[in-house]
């Protein structure tokens, strides 16, 4: 469904990217996971031109594009790319001035053309499958992040993409509610959909991915099942990019500001209010 | 002091007349200068580096000279060059040029404000740059761009009277006509500032509800 092939990218003359290959599946759940400064953003940025590639060729289905030429020279190739390929952002980027259903309506209509009756029909269908078929009506500054991030799922979803992208879409939320946006991108994985989900949670990339990909310094270092990458990984770098998050999710952090006397803290500059 | 409220009833008729001039060049003056100044600001957005230097450049000799120099210039000045024109299309033609140096600026800061993720959000639906302007820019960019256009536009009101000095007939000049045969000055201009106010206030009610139509989304229930 999905084929890179030697895509590399540089920002300044640095590079971000050095000359990336993969192939996805038809139905496969991938996960993108690696330090921040990666390139994995950049990685699935790149994939529907929202990042313009320095060089190499990315394919979607039937549609194929080279990076080289640029974006000027393939418009509307790139449209056409984008109209198959579903990204939902980190900070979700509804449109404020949309209602949720606005927000889902507005790729059918404004892109597709589909007739107003048949987008409403379908809007509505795909905010009850992420749980806010009651908020149809509602500007997006009324709703919580979980849900904002929910009607942008369902945005996505209402142009019937090939392909979904997920570029750390839990990483702006309250904690609490990182539990209902994984739980939505849960279910489409249980429906077979082609999916990239660049993402910090390990226990989602462990339970819901086909194949976890672990990228460092443009490239990728390493890849294979869950089990594979989390429980017997083989290179010395996913090893340590394991060790520290484990080391960070133990709450080491959280348990020092618990114990190191205040006066101590502050000193460092840190300020805790208690 | 000597207030004929006789004069003011007969003057009426004659203010009123100057009041449409008024409005009319005021409403033009807004409607292309507008225009002007949106195109000025996708200008200055644009890559191509004579259009950005070109919009920079208008917009600083706009806004750096008087607009009663701009006008002279137009209606004094260009008839030298074989360009006669009458005084009302002279003074659309000034309004419109000055107005359109102003909001581009406005236009040019309310578009960079609205959030690169949204236009980003756009691009990833597959729509063309001119869908991404026109659903997704410019609805964000009005709300913003509202409240300095009637600022605007409201001067464009008053900056009309200027237009007396090249002879076009609007609210002051009438005004200036009367008084030079019945020496009523205070009364004359008095009434003239009157309609200014009136006109100027009408403009600020519908700054206000515009806001408020672009702002539903904020609104708290």
């Amino acid at each position: 469904m999905i084929k890179v092939q030697a895509l590399t990218k540089h920002f300044g003359g640095m590079p971000v990217l050095r000359g990336l290959d993969l192939s996805v599946a038809k139905g496969e759940v991938l996960a993108i996971i690696g330090p921040s400064g990666s390139g994995k953003t950049t990685f699935l940025r790149c994939l529907n031109f929202l990042e313009v590639p320095t060089s190499g060729r990315i394919r979607v289905g039937t549609i194929e594009v080279d990076g080289a030429l640029g974006p000027h020279r393939q418009k509307a190739l790139i449209r056409n790319l984008r109209q198959h390929v579903g990204f939902v952002f980190q900070n979700f980027n509804l449109f404020p001035h949309r209602t949720a259903l606005g927000n889902v309506i507005e790729g059918p209509i404004i892109v597709k053309k589909e007739p107003r009756e048949l987008a409403v029909a379908r809007g509505r269908e795909l905010l009850a499958k992420v749980g806010l078929a009651d908020n149809a009506d509602v500007y997006p500054s009324r709703l919580s992040g979980g849900q904002q991030q929910r009607v942008a799922i369902a945005r996505a979803l209402a142009m019937q993409p090939d392909v979904l992208l997920f570029d750390e879409p839990t990483s702006a939320l309250d904690p609490e509610l990182v539990g209902e946006v994984l739980v939505t991108i849960r279910a489409l994985a249980d429906e077979h959909r082609t999916m990239i989900v660049v993402t910090h949670e390990m226990s989602f990339a462990r339970h819901v991915a086909d194949r976890v990909i672990f990228m460092e310094g443009g490239t990728i270092i390493e890849q294979g099942t869950a089990t594979e990458v989390f429980d017997i990984p083989r290179e010395e770098r996913t090893q340590r990019f394991l060790r520290k998050l484990r080391d960070r999710t133990d709450g080491s952090q959280f348990a020092q500001l618990m114990t190191t006397p205040q006066r101590d803290l502050q000193k460092n500059g840190v300020h805790v209010e208690m | 002091m000597n207030v004929s409220v006789d004069l003011l009833i007969q003057s009426v008729p004659f203010l009123l007349k100057g009041a449409g001039y008024t409005v009319e060049l005021a409403i033009g003056g807004m409607i292309f200068g507008l225009a002007l100044g949106f195109i000025l600001a996708l200008m200055r957005r644009s890559t191509v580096s004579p259009l950005r230097l070109t919009s920079r450049f208008y917009v600083s000799f706009i806004r750096g000279t008087p607009l009663l120099v701009q006008l002279f210039v137009i209606y004094y000045g260009f008839p030298q060059f074989g360009l006669r024109l009458d005084p009302i299309p002279s003074a659309l033609i000034g309004l419109s040029l000055n107005v359109g140096g102003y909001t581009a600026e406005i236009w040019r800061a309310a578009i960079a404000s609205v959030d690169r993720g949204q236009i980003e959000a756009a691009d990833s639906l597959g729509m063309t740059p001119f869908q991404t302007m026109v659903r997704t820019i410019l609805p964000q960019a009005a709300r913003l761009a509202i409240p300095p256009l009637g600022n605007t536009f409201i001067s464009l009101v008053k900056d009309t009277a200027l237009e007396a000095t090249i002879q076009v007939p609007e609210l002051f000049r009438q005004a200036q006509l009367i008084t030079e045969r019945t020496y009523q000055v205070f009364t004359l201009y008095l009434a003239s500032a009157a309609i200014y106010w009136m006109l100027s206030s009408v403009l600020g009610w519908l700054q206000l509800r515009l806001e408020a139509r672009v702002s539903i989304h904020l609104r708290e229930n």
